[in-house]
């Protein structure tokens, strides 16, 4: 039996090297066939793995976005690659970008930075000259580190956090953790809405903790006290009783949730069960809550929310991006959907207003629209009017939505 | 030249035949940036997996909280370049932060394998997953400052380390760390994995490596022959952590973002490392070593086929442990092929 294990671990070790030489001759090969498909794509000789190449592409631009498909957070990926695709297919259909077709790809990232950036590296191969991501924070600071050195333009849709936008070369289209969490606190101070605040937010989530955060500090001197402030972590967030509880003890009058409507559901549930109605109030993360499968919407009543974007607002170019997002993936959008639209049009206005064309090489192109971005003026699904600082940040009016009779009605 | 001797070679060259070939495909162009990118990640791995078959297969202990030693040092060394980034020049930073890095999680390998290592098997397992568990969860609670007076230090939130107006945050709870300087590279995590093998192997021949390994084989037979038990389970266990901590100061220089979040630490992570070592083959470290590296590509080879890619990837991931593993399996292979061909038709089937 040694002996045998002996052999064995000797041919085992000669097969694994064996597969890695065999792993290593497919690979050579799939990495150069890349090369060769973007060479033929680029109609140049430029080499795929040459960083400064011109990314020139004939007669199309191409426009890359990255988030996670699949895993826990496959939801928001899947609404940003979705929400661009529609504006893509919308832009094409109408002539294209200065007569230029748009092409694009949507790639996965696993909610994990390590991923996004290869995810980013994928789409580089491929001839990627716009990147629209990534979806989220985390991930768009790692791969803001990689656009940077190759100066590429990115735009991320989604991504809040403060240092997304750290990068002369990257603009964000929603308002950030900070903005939000200030907003928040003005909202609830200018319209008297509670003299008592208590806060559930999820600590392990960079999105949530920054918006709790930045709340906190603006609450100082507001005309509301803030008596608990309970946090969880994705770990357990499924039994918010103590959190709720220690709300209900200290006598708030009104929850506030910077988090995500999946969590927020079970919150909105289980107060009820407890007997506890204070109102409720949530940030862009708990749009989505009506649409929660097994989700009793009445509980949701007079839920207030700031959101950029209420799938239910009945103007054309909502009605128009919901009925068409429904008839393509039979889902209604939610803001990540529509902030992924709006960044794909972004990049149309200020590539028209820079005057790019396709065949500037990546970092030409980059500099051209950096400058375009902030003399643009935008409109779209999230803001009537959107202008950006060179910081990246964007300027809109954050827009408060109450939750009646189960649909999403404006708060003033 | 006894045959032991033979065999490391063997390991060193194939990481440097490796490294030589891949470099040139740099160097000529011909190397994709998706391929680039993965090398460094790929070089991390299979340094936590040469530090987990040290556990796993030399020492004979099921850890699956390895990612959280890789963790420590990761959030040490990152914590340490972030702080001296602008008073020390980048070679000296680097070494200094490889160094904390692996000091920190020696130092934690050797705290918890006090209570640990009094366990065995299943047990030992469960705990070990607690503690990746615990390391991952208190480092998220972590917030660190720094400013004109010092280090701020708080369990709460930001807001409560009373900071300076030219404070600057360091450790933000969830957040982590952001902005760590991108140093690592291709070359540096092969000089880590050569040095990694050299420590393993050298150990693995050495007098202590046979205590550890008879300690393995028959631990009342060890005992009744003097070997100091614990002790040399002890170092097996500071050493596989402290290694696995220097794959941490890779990961935490190779991305900018660094956050103690279940993707990268938590029990799912460690759990990957343990089937790149299994698949490598339990004591075979050349094995980790190339596991780890396939085993990384893989999934992102596949990207061609969009979300069926975790399908495939699973699918081949069984297929790989039945063409290696499976005892009828092995029989038929030897059956069918001969004594040299099977080794050529089974690598074959294995990719």
């Amino acid at each position: 039996m040694k002996k045998f294990n002996r052999v064995f671990s000797a041919a085992m070790a000669f097969a694994l090297s064996a597969t890695m030489l065999a792993g290593c001759g497919d690979t050579a090969p799939a990495s150069t066939e890349g090369a060769a498909e973007t060479a033929a794509d680029a109609q140049t000789d430029a080499q795929a793995s040459s960083e400064a190449a011109p990314a020139a592409s004939g007669a199309t631009f191409k426009f890359g976005a990255i988030g996670p498909l699949t895993g826990a957070a496959a939801a928001y990926g899947n609404a940003v690659v979705n929400g661009a695709q529609i504006a893509v297919d919308e832009i094409n259909a109408a002539g294209g970008i200065g007569g230029y077709q748009i092409e694009y790809k949507g790639e996965d990232d696993e909610l994990n930075a390590e991923k996004s950036v290869n995810a980013y590296n994928t789409l580089k191969d491929w001839g990627m000259q716009i990147l629209i991501g990534s979806t989220t924070s985390a991930c768009s600071i790692a791969v803001s580190e990689n656009t940077k050195a190759d100066n590429m333009f990115q735009i991320t849709p989604s991504g809040s956090a403060e240092d997304c936008v750290k990068y002369d070369n990257v603009f964000r289209v929603c308002f950030s953790d900070p903005n939000q969490g200030i907003a928040s606190a003005q909202y609830i101070n200018d319209h008297n809405l509670a003299t008592k605040v208590g806060i559930i937010y999820d600590n392990s989530d960079v999105y949530s903790s920054g918006i709790y955060q930045k709340f906190v500090e603006e609450s100082e001197g507001k005309n509301y006290e803030i008596v608990s402030a309970e946090a969880y972590t994705q770990d357990n967030n499924t039994d918010f009783s103590v959190q709720l509880q220690k709300a209900k003890d200290a006598g708030a009058d009104l929850v506030f949730l910077p988090i995500y409507y999946s969590d927020a559901s079970l919150i909105l549930t289980q107060a009820n069960t407890m007997g506890y109605a204070p109102t409720f109030f949530g940030v862009d993360g708990m749009d989505g809550i009506l649409s929660v499968e097994n989700f009793d919407t009445s509980l949701a009543e007079g839920l207030m929310l700031l959101t950029p974007f209420a799938a239910d607002a009945t103007d054309d170019l909502t009605v128009n991006f919901v009925k068409q997002y429904n008839d393509k993936y039979s889902e209604t959008p939610n803001q990540f959907a529509a902030d992924a639209y709006d960044a794909v049009y972004i990049v149309k206005t200020a590539m028209e207003s820079a005057g790019v064309t396709p065949d500037m090489s990546i970092s030409d192109m980059c500099e051209a629209l950096k400058t375009a971005m902030t003399q643009i003026e935008a409109t779209g699904l999230t803001s009537a009017k959107m202008t950006w600082e060179a910081t990246g940040e964007p300027n809109k009016e954050p827009k408060a939505v109450v939750i009646k009779d189960g649909a999403y009605v404006s708060a003033e | 030249m006894n045959k032991q001797t033979k065999n490391n070679l063997i390991t060193y060259g194939i990481v440097i035949a490796f490294y030589i070939i891949f470099e040139i495909l740099i160097l000529t162009g011909h190397l994709s940036s998706h391929m680039k990118g993965l090398l460094v990640p790929m070089t991390y791995y299979a340094v936590i997996a040469v530090a987990l078959n040290l556990c796993v297969g030399i020492l004979g202990e099921l850890s699956i909280g390895h990612c959280g030693f890789m963790c420590i040092g990761a959030f040490a060394s990152a914590f340490f370049s972030k702080v001296t980034e602008e008073s020390l020049p980048t070679a000296p930073r680097f070494i200094l932060a490889f160094i904390i890095g692996i000091a920190f999680a020696a130092l934690f390998g050797f705290l918890i394998g006090i209570p640990v290592l009094r366990l065995k098997g299943d047990y030992l397992a469960i705990v070990t997953l607690a503690f990746g568990e615990i390391i991952k969860n208190v480092i998220n609670a972590f917030y660190i400052g720094i400013d004109s007076n010092g280090l701020h230090f708080s369990m709460k939130s930001s807001m409560e380390l009373g900071m300076e107006k030219d404070g600057n945050i360091i450790v933000n709870g969830a957040m982590g760390i952001t902005g760590t300087p991108h140093n690592s590279s291709f070359t540096i995590g092969i000089i880590v994995l050569l040095i990694a093998l050299f420590v393993v192997q050298n150990l693995i021949a050495s007098r202590d490596g046979r205590a550890i390994m008879a300690i393995r084989d028959n631990y009342i037979a060890a005992e009744a022959c003097g070997v100091n038990v614990t002790s040399y389970k002890m170092m097996a266990f500071t050493i596989s952590a402290a290694i696995a901590g220097a794959a941490g100061v890779l990961f935490s220089h190779n991305i900018t973002t660094l956050t103690a979040s279940s993707q990268y630490f938590g029990y799912n992570a460690s759990i990957m490392i343990l089937v790149y070592v299994v698949l490598g083959g339990i004591g075979n470290i050349r094995g980790s070593v190339i596991a780890a590296c396939i085993l990384y590509l893989l999934p992102e080879l596949l990207r061609g086929f969009s979300t069926y890619r975790m399908l495939i990837y699973s699918i081949v991931l069984i297929v790989m442990m039945i063409i290696n593993w499976s005892p009828k399996v092995i029989e038929w292979r030897k059956r069918t092929f001969g004594r040299f061909s099977f080794k050529k038709a089974g690598a074959k089937e294995a990719v």
